[in-house]
């Protein structure tokens, strides 16, 4: 009986068999998943900024600057993210150019390899990190020996917070890159570009959307990361203490409204990942549509 | 494509660096665990995975784990059904939402989560003269873990929901199929690779979580501790080698849930196209 609303129903839109339930049951389901999610995520998130700034703005200020061993896990959380990001940027673009541009053996085996670290607890990465340069690991007394401290110390903060955030710029970029095809490449070296000429005046304009994606997600997940980074920090205040380190050490210590304000700051960075997620996503689907109809059209 | 590697550059730098960064981040930390753990015969490899605190460990975070997974995908259809078919106000904002457990810090979730349910927080002030206690328990340990698993079964339902076909519910009704029996029979057979799919990531991430679970659990011996946090006791005693096990297990654990993920993808791929 619905059967002339298919013709009707435009691609693209996601809003077809939208008249297939009666509006009561269409209305309950609707007010359902509105309260699951404000119940699950929207309270919560202000609950995080009520609590933060229940004494005001000024006593919120005084939390956030005036504790030295709070200022010093904000410095520290500015200094570990950008270099696991820059990191793991690398190999993202390197090995999304190795496996979307070549053929060879063990391709689909460095694809897998890439998504490991979704599957390891970050737990479990700390004490690998202990096993290898902990004081009781392999090269632990080499390490001392020399004078150089990796695990409760700053490198070893570096190590963790890389491992975990890992795939996310090789995940986003491989799509992108395998959408976009290498026509734009090929042509621009056989016009007489050499390799670095390409890929910064083709490859890295085509994929800077997906970069900055995959970047935004790594930051994110970098400045957040708990379990690894604590199993290695040893737990120092004022040392080896990141942001999320310094939430929870707030917290074992009953200093709720401190807490909070750590934690408002990190809410934020969160917000402001979901508003650049969702911005970019949209512009992402633009161009990889493009991609795919001038593909078409050749 | 190999023809490629005569005219684009770049191939042997490209995969030298990936190769060598995998190489130094993953395959050497997963050789050394290998070698931690060899160095433990087989009564001492078991006396360490096997006692009465891991067994416990093992059932908490696996119960827990499973609850909370089983919740997830009851609210992740809901959600997926609701953002893909029908229209509402600021429904790209309630869409955008459903990803914050992704970016919002583990330490954070737990933080504010056990602060709602203690007895004077926002929920805990309507649950706990209720008698439901949520905050320092294992229900807590649930309650957190359906927060963090939520986006892994909505982002995968999705797509499947929007590539289905709405002729064929509408051939279903022409021949007089009502709405149940539609969603039913033809609704949820084609969905169920990709459920599978959001339950395996949802357990899988569940089972490593850390951070948000030592927040709102109790986290005592034989009760309800969970694994990772007995992981992390036993690296502060510091028993490394037994951490090691235990820790051998748990990527056993995760490494056949990849594998069956892998799998049901590759099946529910074949449903989208």
């Amino acid at each position: 009986m619905h059967t002339s609303r298919a013709v009707g129903h435009k691609p693209g839109t996601t809003g077809h068999g939208s008249h297939t339930e009666p509006a009561w049951v269409r209305w309950l389901l609707i007010s359902c998943a509105i309260a699951v999610i404000s119940i699950l995520v929207i309270i919560p998130v202000v609950n995080v900024f009520y609590q933060a700034l229940a004494n005001g703005f000024d006593t919120y200020r005084h939390q956030l600057l005036d504790d030295a061993e709070t200022r010093h896990a904000i410095w520290l959380t500015l200094t570990v993210v950008p270099v696991a990001v820059v990191l793991n940027t690398i190999f993202g673009v390197a090995v999304a150019w190795a496996v979307t541009r070549f053929q060879f053996p063990g391709r689909t085996i460095l694809i897998a390899f890439i998504d490991l670290p979704f599957a390891i607890s970050p737990v479990v990465v700390g004490l690998m990190i202990m096993l290898m340069f902990g004081r009781l690991g392999i090269w632990g007394p080499t390490l001392e020996h020399w004078g150089i401290k990796i695990v409760f110390a700053y490198p070893g903060l570096v190590l963790a917070t890389t491992f975990v955030t890992l795939p996310f710029v090789a995940r986003e970029l491989i799509p992108v890159m395998e959408a976009l095809g290498a026509d734009e490449e090929t042509a621009a070296v056989s016009l007489g570009a050499n390799g670095w000429q390409m890929f910064w005046r083709i490859t890295l304009p085509n994929i800077r959307l997906g970069l900055l994606y995959g970047v935004i997600l790594c930051n994110a997940r970098a400045m957040g990361e708990f379990g690894a980074v604590r199993v290695v920090s040893g737990g120092i205040s004022g040392e080896t203490d990141t942001m999320p380190l310094r939430v929870e050490k707030l917290f074992q210590e009953y200093e709720l409204p401190e807490s909070f304000a750590v934690a408002s700051v990190l809410t934020l960075l969160a917000l402001v990942t979901l508003i650049a997620k969702t911005l970019l996503e949209h512009q992402t689907q633009q161009q990889l549509a493009r991609a795919d109809d001038e593909q078409a059209e050749t | 494509m190999s023809s490629n590697r005569r005219i684009l550059p770049g191939f042997r730098l490209s995969l030298g660096v990936a190769i060598t960064y995998l190489s130094v981040m993953l395959v050497v930390p997963l050789v050394v665990c290998l070698m931690e753990v060899s160095k433990l015969t087989p009564a001492q490899f078991l006396n360490a995975v096997w006692t009465e605190r891991t067994r416990s460990a093992y059932y908490v975070t696996l119960t827990t784990s499973f609850y909370a997974a089983v919740i997830d995908v009851v609210l992740g259809l809901l959600l997926a059904w609701v953002l893909v078919r029908y229209e509402f106000p600021f429904k790209r904002f309630f869409d955008s939402l459903v990803d914050l457990p992704f970016a919002l810090p583990t330490a954070v979730a737990g933080l504010v989560y056990s602060s709602l349910y203690v007895a004077n927080g926002w929920y805990g002030r309507i649950l706990v003269p209720m008698g439901i206690k949520v905050d320092n328990t294992n229900l807590g340990i649930v309650v957190v873990l359906v927060f963090i698993g939520l986006p892994f079964v909505v982002r995968t339902l999705q797509p499947v929901l929007e590539s289905m076909d709405a002729d064929v519910e509408e051939a279903a009704a022409s021949m007089g199929a009502n709405r149940s029996q539609i969603f039913w029979r033809v609704l949820l057979p084609p969905l169920a690779p990709a459920m599978w799919t959001g339950f395996s990531l949802t357990f899988a991430r569940a089972l490593g979580e850390f951070g948000s679970v030592i927040f709102i659990a109790a986290n005592k011996q034989y009760e309800s501790e969970i694994v990772p946090v007995l992981i992390v006791s036993r690296i502060d005693e510091p028993a490394l080698t037994e951490a090691t096990a235990v820790a051998m297990v748990m990527l056993l654990m995760s490494f056949c849930l990849l594998m069956a993920i892998n799998y049901l993808e590759w099946r529910s791929a074949r449903y989208a196209h």
